[in-house]
């Protein structure tokens, strides 16, 4: 297979961009990739010679590490460059960044950032293609991609289940990512949360709103938490955490009233205790570690399609 | 510079003296002549066939950025864009550096416009330097030449402070301009509704603006002053101040171009020339805006003209200034609404060129003979793309780079001087 065949998106901003066959087509490729991390030499040649630059506006190491795996294990050389940011020069500091990167060509760049849109902005600015990894409160593609693809590894499809999305939507970007990916691959998404943390107009986006936890997990085939912080740049959001865990927590209890094989996913880090009690976290029903192995692949298959397409 | 015209075959619209005709206007020395009045041999001719011969417009809400912000327009810059655009009138917003609240930098901004190509009539501030605390000095500003008073772009969050500003605007006959938002909802960035949920960018809702609207008719009721409501983006405002003329309180209001034809969708790309305060509002609030036009709710439309360098501009959503310019654009966009059916040429001489001087208490907004001959002429069909390099502003700013408009301001005209013809710069 040529690299990037079928495959028309020369940047990957979010999930939104993406039809039902492109996702196919992205799954399929990490599917094809995820051996060669079982290898006994996990290093194949396809990206020798390109130049991947991880630029990191926000701190986090579970995603930079894992697009720097994906990127050694296709051979690339890859740069990562973490920079601070202050929100009086936060945009001036990306395209300055962006104009000194393109300098040195480099093929593609990964960016992380607290604003959202910033990888739209970027793509304006470079000539390299641009993946989003996490922007803002907007979206985190490759993390909806990884879960999708853990999924599907155990459903066989991801047509007519039910997801069951708990706790911070309005603040989370995996949230987005997930309601646009599971919506576009035939899933049901249904969420729920303190009124305080569901956006208004969140059904516009395919996702339908819940009235009470046990209506959100009935019968659900995946129950994802998401991380909570009780308060934001003085939005008083939640009066304590110990009250949400009583109120909107994922306990075992809770967790009957999902299908017996029903997943447990977490994009981390996981507040144990407050969004999942420790038992359903560390369950044989949970999935998070999957996801951090299928995290690799999809990376893998992201850098090698955008490629085709530079 | 001659000042004296005969403008002929045009159609005259002037509804202060409910006159709708196709016919001549002579201009004499500046000032509008009598109607029986014959034209001095060899006075210039205008032929306006086809075109619309109007008192001449004001843009009652502009930022001219001086003083302090040259970079981004000046006086005579933001004046030349105001020709352009078909005024010959701009009241200047005192968000300057320093700000307009005191005598002395209304004299130097008066005295910086004397060599302008549009009037520019200087609002002062409520507050002292804008910081919402104590009172600027109202009979000092109107005394220096301010025509109203407004902490716009920096809404006055102490109610007391208002309460007291509408009473002692009263005694001095000046209007108080209310950018009306409570700050606490206001932290976002664009418009709260579905696509603030799909941008994942932080929202405002139609309620900051308009609980702050409603505060503003609650006091000004309650004191039985005027005020002006700057700027309305919601159906929710409208509503309020609908009611509250009904109830007899003495508020006039006025909107800007963009939420009349814009729409929150306008942000899929994150386009910084999309951001400005209040934000593009949703398509029922542009519906509800539209339709408070048509039906007397709103009575003026105003640029909100706000130019900003690619150095505010060209950066992440999050930190990219608010503001558009718009004095350039004003008439084509509401021209759309005339042809669109929303209300007739009259009306949009009323929203104007009208209102918009009655609002400030200007001599200007009518063709009667005897007055300064501030004229627009307005060719309704012209049709042409706003492409970046017909901006006359120093700003690029606008959310209508490079869309095809239909009509502009064929002349500009203050005291039967030409400052502004079509295809002449
Ligand atoms: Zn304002």
């Amino acid at each position: 297979m040529a690299p990037g065949m079928d495959f028309t998106h020369r940047h990957i901003l979010d999930m939104h961009q993406f039809a039902r066959e492109d996702i196919d087509h992205i799954l399929n490729t990490a599917d094809s990739f995820k051996e060669i991390s079982s290898r006994p030499i996990k290093k194949v040649p396809t990206l020798r010679g390109h130049t991947i630059i991880n630029l990191f506006f926000e701190p986090s190491t579970r995603t930079r590490l894992s697009f720097e795996v994906a990127a050694k294990r296709m051979s690339a050389d890859t740069f990562n460059i973490s920079a601070s940011t202050s929100s009086a020069t936060k945009g001036e500091t990306l395209i300055d960044t962006a104009r000194n990167i393109s300098a040195m060509h480099p093929d593609i760049i990964v960016l992380r950032h607290s604003s959202s849109g910033a990888p739209h902005l970027l793509s304006r600015h470079v000539n390299a293609a641009v993946i989003n990894a996490g922007d803002g409160a907007h979206e985190h593609p490759s993390q909806g991609l990884l879960d999708l693809m853990t999924v599907k590894e155990h459903r066989g499809s991801l047509a007519g289940l039910k997801i069951a999305i708990i706790g911070d939507i309005t603040h989370s970007r995996v949230a987005r990512s997930n309601i646009e990916g599971f919506t576009t691959m035939g899933s049901e998404v249904f969420v729920y949360g303190p009124s305080t943390l569901i956006p208004h107009g969140i059904d516009n986006l395919g996702a339908t709103v819940c009235t009470s936890l046990e209506q959100a997990v009935r019968d659900a085939d995946v129950v994802m938490t998401l991380r909570i912080q009780r308060e934001r740049q003085n939005d008083p959001l939640l009066p304590s955490l110990r009250e949400y865990a009583r109120y909107f927590g994922i306990t075992s209890e809770v967790l009957s009233l999902a299908r017996p094989d029903a997943l447990i996913m977490h994009p981390g880090p996981v507040n144990r205790g407050v969004e999942l009690t420790p038992d359903v976290a560390d369950g044989a029903r949970s999935v998070i570690l999957d996801q951090v192995t299928n995290g690799v692949a999809v990376r893998m298959a992201l850098l090698y399609l955008v490629m085709g397409n530079a | 510079m001659n000042n004296s015209w005969r403008i002929t075959n045009g159609r005259i619209i002037d509804p202060s003296t409910s006159t709708d005709r196709i016919g001549e206007l002579l201009i004499i020395d500046g000032i509008i002549a009598a109607p029986d009045q014959a034209p001095p041999p060899g006075t210039p001719v205008i032929d306006a066939a086809g075109c619309w011969v109007v008192p001449g417009l004001t843009d009652m809400h502009v930022h001219l950025r001086e003083p302090g912000e040259e970079y981004k327009e000046d006086i005579l810059s933001g004046a030349r864009a105001a020709a352009a655009g078909g005024f010959t009138g701009v009241a200047c917003m005192p968000n300057t550096r320093p700000v307009n609240d005191c005598e002395t930098v209304t004299t130097t901004i008066l005295a910086r416009a004397a060599g302008a190509s549009v009037r520019v009539y200087p609002v002062g501030a409520v507050s002292k330097g804008g910081e919402g605390k104590q009172l600027a000095e109202f009979a000092a500003l109107k005394t220096a030449g301010a025509v109203a008073v407004s902490d716009d772009g920096r809404p006055v969050h102490d109610a007391q402070l208002m309460r007291r500003a509408l009473e002692y605007a009263r005694d001095f006959g000046l209007i108080v301009i209310s950018h009306s938002e409570e700050a606490a909802l206001s932290r976002g960035v664009m418009h709260e509704g579905a696509m603030s949920t799909r941008l994942g960018l932080k929202g405002i809702p139609a309620a900051a603006e308009s609980v702050m609207v409603y505060r503003e008719l609650a006091l000004a009721e309650w004191v039985g002053a005027r005020v002006h409501i700057a700027h309305v983006s919601t159906e929710m405002s409208v509503d309020l101040i609908r009611r509250a003329k009904d109830r007899g309180v003495r508020v006039t209001a006025e909107t800007a171009p963009h939420y009349f034809t814009l729409t929150d969708e306008a942000l899929v790309d994150y386009d910084t020339n999309m951001k400005m305060n209040p934000p593009l509002r949703s398509a029922a609030d542009r519906e509800a805006i539209r339709r408070a036009l048509a039906d007397g709710t709103l009575d003026a439309i105003a640029s909100d003209h706000a130019p900003h360098s690619i150095l505010e501009k060209e950066t992440v959503f999050d930190a990219a200034a608010n503001g558009i310019i718009g004095l350039e654009t004003v008439l084509p966009l509401t021209l759309a609404m005339v042809r669109a059916g929303l209300f007739d040429a009259k009306r949009l001489v009323e929203l104007l060129a009208v209102y918009p001087a009655a609002i400030l208490g200007l001599p200007a907004g009518t063709l009667q003979a005897g007055v300064a001959a501030d004229v627009t002429i307005i060719d309704p069909d012209a049709e042409y793309v706003y492409s970046v390099d017909r901006v006359v502003s120093k700003s690029r700013n606008s959310p209508f780079l490079d869309w095809r408009l239909q009509g502009r301001a064929a002349w500009s005209m203050v005291g039967g001087e030409v400052r502004h013809r079509a295809g002449q710069g």
